[in-house]
C-alpha cells in the first residue's frame, strides 16, 4: 500500500522507513522557526532551565514581526530581548523587521520539498505550499526541540481536497480557504493533513498556494500540504540557487486517504465571513450594505505582493469613502520594495490608504491598528475571533483583498466584481 | 489515582484562543493575562473559579493560536484538568506540556455547569459527584501518559537530559 506526502517526509524524519497513522513517533527537525512573540522571550527561561544551548544555530530562523516596531517599552524590551539571544546563540538567519516570519521564511530560501519543519506559530502550515510538513507549536514545544533538535508526533491521517474548473475574475484563493471553513467547519480538519490538488491547485502561483496552506490552520488542521511541481521548483530554485528534488516528494498513487472532496471553482462566489468565525462565510451578496468604519489588508494571509496587487486592481484610480480608514501593511519588506517599484503600493497610496509597517500588526491586535469599541472592520487577515483585532464589542468581517478594497471605496461591504474592468457596468 | 474533586466549569465548542488569552494583553506576565481568561464569553470566570476545579468543553477547544499562555492562564487560575470533545491540536500539546492534563470524552454534554467532578487520567475515567455517574475517556497514549506523569515537557526533559 502506498504512503502519502506527510508519510514519507514524517517517515524521513523519523529513520523509518514507513510510518501508520496513529503512530506516535519522535522525529529530527529540519528547520525550528519562532517570532518574537513566542520566540525566545519564552524560550530563553526554558532552556536556562535545562541548562543547554540550542541543538544546531545554523537550523534556527528566528524572525522579529509581531511587536514591530516597538511601541511602547514592553514591545521595545521584547525585540531588544529577541536580538540579545539572538546574539549571545550566535544564530545567523536573524529577520528583524523584516516581515511576517510566514513569508520571510519561503521568500529567503528556507523551505525546500520534503523538509519537516517546526514553526512557533498556529499559521506555520504556510511552508506546505512549499511541499514541507510544516506545523506549528507552542513555545514550550519550541524549547523542547531546540534542546534536542526532535520533537514527538501523531501521524496524521490526510484529507485530500481536489479543486476543479477555473477560479472567475474578482475570486481567488482566500475565498477558496472561506468556502471550505464554511463547508468542513474550523475542526473540519481533525488534526490531520489536508493536501490539496487538482487543476485549479496546479494553475495557482506559489503565493495563492501559500494563501490556501496558511488557512488550514482555520480548518483546524495540523497542516496544509501541496505537493512540489514545476512552479514550486521554479520558485525554490529562484530564491536558493539549487534544483530541488521534487520528485521525492509525491503521494504514491494508491495512498490512501481519509476522505477526499472535490469541489469545483467554476461557480465560486466571493465570500465575507461576519463575526465572529471563518466558518460563517457566505457569499459576498448576504453582506452588500454592511456598513465598515476600518479596512485592512495585512497578515500573512492577505498581504503578499499578489494580495496587494489584487487590491489594487480594484483600488486604481478611485478613491476610499471619506469616513473610514483602509490600513495596508504588506506582508514583508520585500513584497512592500516590490510593490514599490511595479506601481502596486502607488495605486493603494493615492487611493486614500495608509501605509503600515511590515508585521503582524492589527491582525491580532498586537500592533498599531487596534479595533476600539463598536468598530466595525474588514480584514483580509484569517481570523475574526471576538476581541482578536481589539475591543470584544468590535467586528471583524473576513474577505479577500479585492472584497476589502470594495469594501473600502464604498464604506460598506459590495461585491468586488462591480469594481473590476470588464465585468457588466 | 484519582485527583480531588472540582467544580465543572462548561463552555460549548471552538472555544478560541483570543478568548483564553486576548492578544492585547499578551506582553504581560500571565497573572495579568490570566484575569482576562474566557472574559469575552465568560466575564465571571476568571474571578471566580477555585484551584482545582475543571473546565468542560465541546469540540475544538483551544483553536486558533499557538499562544501557550492560552494554556498557561488556566493552569495560572488553578484548573487541573480540561475535558473536552476535541481539542485543538496545538492546544492540546501546549497544556499537556504545562502539565495541564487534556481529557477527550464523548461524554461532556452529561456534565452541568457547576457539577462536581473528579477524573482519573491513568484510568481514562470521570466520574460526577453530583450525578452519580462515571464516563470513560480517550485513553492517553504512553508517550504523552510519562509527560504528564513528569507534570509537563519540561520537567520530563530535565528526567531525560539530566
Ligand atoms: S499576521 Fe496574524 S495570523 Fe499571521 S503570523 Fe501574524 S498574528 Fe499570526
Amino acid at each position: 500500500m502506498g504512503q502519502t506526502l506527510a508519510e514519507k517526509i514524517i517517515a524521513r524524519a523519523a529513520g523509518c522507513d514507513k510510518v501508520g497513522p496513529g503512530d506516535i513517533v519522535t522525529c529530527a527537525v529540519d528547520l525550528a522557526m519562532m517570532h518574537d512573540s513566542g520566540g525566545p522571550r519564552r524560550v530563553k527561561p526554558l532552556l536556562e532551565k535545562l541548562g543547554v544551548k540550542v541543538w544546531d544555530r545554523e537550523k534556527i530562523v528566528v524572525v522579529s514581526d509581531h511587536f514591530v516596531p516597538a511601541f511602547d517599552l514592553q514591545s521595545a524590551e521584547i525585540l531588544n530581548l529577541t536580538r540579545e539571544w539572538v546574539a549571545e546563540q550566535g544564530i545567523p538567519n536573524f529577520y528583524d523587521m523584516q516581515g511576517i516570519c510566514h513569508v520571510v521564511l519561503p521568500e529567503r530560501g528556507h523551505l525546500k520539498p520534503g523538509m519537516f519543519v517546526a514553526g512557533g506559530d498556529s499559521h506555520s502550515p504556510t511552508g506546505g505550499a512549499f511541499g514541507c510538513f510544516m506545523f506549528g507549536v507552542g513555545a514550550t514545544d519550541m524549547a523542547g526541540i531546540l534542546a534536542t533538535g526532535e520533537t514527538w508526533i501523531k501521524v496524521p491521517e490526510t484529507i485530500r481536497i481536489d479543486w476543479s474548473g477555473e477560479i472567475p475574475r474578482g475570486v481567488c484563493a482566500k475565498d477558496i480557504m472561506l468556502t471550505l471553513c464554511a463547508t468542513l467547519g474550523l475542526g473540519g480538519g481533525d488534526y490531520q493533513v489536508v493536501e490539496y490538488s487538482g487543476e485549479v491547485i496546479s494553475s495557482l502561483g506559489m503565493q495563492e498556494r501559500m494563501t490556501l496552506c496558511n488557512m488550514a490552520a482555520e480548518l483546524g488542521a495540523q497542516t496544509g500540504l501541496i505537493a512540489a511541481d514545476q512552479t514550486t521548483a521554479a520558485y525554490v530554485e529562484k530564491v536558493t540557487g539549487e534544483k530541488p528534488d521534487c520528485q521525492s516528494w509525491q503521494g504514491d498513487l494508491d495512498a490512501t486517504y481519509r476522505d477526499i472532496f472535490s469541489f469545483d471553482a467554476n461557480d465560486l462566489e466571493p465570500q465575507v465571513a461576519p463575526p465572529h468565525s471563518p466558518a460563517n462565510a457566505a457569499d459576498v451578496g448576504e453582506h452588500v450594505g454592511t456598513g465598515i468604519n476600518q479596512a485592512y489588508i495585512g497578515a500573512c494571509t492577505g498581504a503578499k505582493l499578489t494580495d496587494l496587487k489584487m487590491a489594487a486592481e480594484v483600488l486604481k484610480n478611485r478613491r476610499i469613502a471619506s469616513n473610514i480608514r483602509l490600513l495596508v501593511a504588506p506582508a514583508s519588506v520585500r513584497e512592500m520594495t516590490q510593490a514599490t517599484q511595479d506601481g502596486t503600493l502607488g495605486i493603494l497610496l493615492e487611493a486614500g490608504a495608509l501605509l503600515m509597517p511590515s508585521g503582524c500588526g492589527a491582525c491580532a491586535s498586537y500592533g498599531a491598528g487596534v479595533l476600539g469599541d463598536g468598530d466595525v472592520c474588514i480584514a483580509s487577515t484569517s481570523r475574526n475571533f471576538q476581541g482578536r483585532m481589539g475591543s470584544k464589542s468590535s467586528r471583524v468581517y473576513l474577505g479577500s483583498p479585492y472584497t476589502v478594497a470594495a469594501a473600502a471605496i464604498a464604506g460598506e461591504i459590495r461585491d468586488p466584481r462591480e469594481f473590476l474592468e470588464g465585468f457588466g457596468s | 489515582m484519582m485527583h480531588k474533586a472540582g467544580r465543572a466549569w462548561v463552555f460549548g465548542d471552538n472555544v478560541d484562543t483570543d478568548q483564553l488569552a486576548p492578544g492585547i494583553y499578551i506582553k504581560l506576565p500571565i497573572d495579568e493575562i490570566s484575569k482576562h481568561c474566557l472574559e469575552a464569553i465568560a466575564p465571571e470566570f476568571a474571578g471566580s473559579v477555585s484551584r482545582g476545579d475543571f473546565v468542560v468543553a465541546g469540540e475544538n477547544f483551544g483553536m486558533g493560536s499557538s499562544r501557550e499562555q492560552a494554556a498557561e492562564a488556566l493552569l495560572d487560575l488553578g484548573i487541573s484538568a480540561i475535558i473536552a470533545q476535541s481539542f485543538g491540536g496545538i492546544f492540546y500539546r501546549n497544556a499537556l506540556n504545562f502539565g495541564l492534563i487534556p481529557l477527550i470524552c464523548a461524554d461532556v454534554s452529561k456534565i452541568g455547569d457547576g457539577d462536581q467532578i473528579c477524573i482519573d487520567p491513568e484510568a481514562g475515567e470521570i466520574r460526577n459527584l453530583t450525578k452519580d455517574e462515571t464516563y470513560a475517556c480517550e485513553a492517553m497514549p504512553e508517550h504523552l501518559l510519562q509527560i504528564a506523569r513528569a507534570g509537563g515537557l519540561l520537567p520530563y526533559l530535565e528526567n531525560r537530559l539530566g
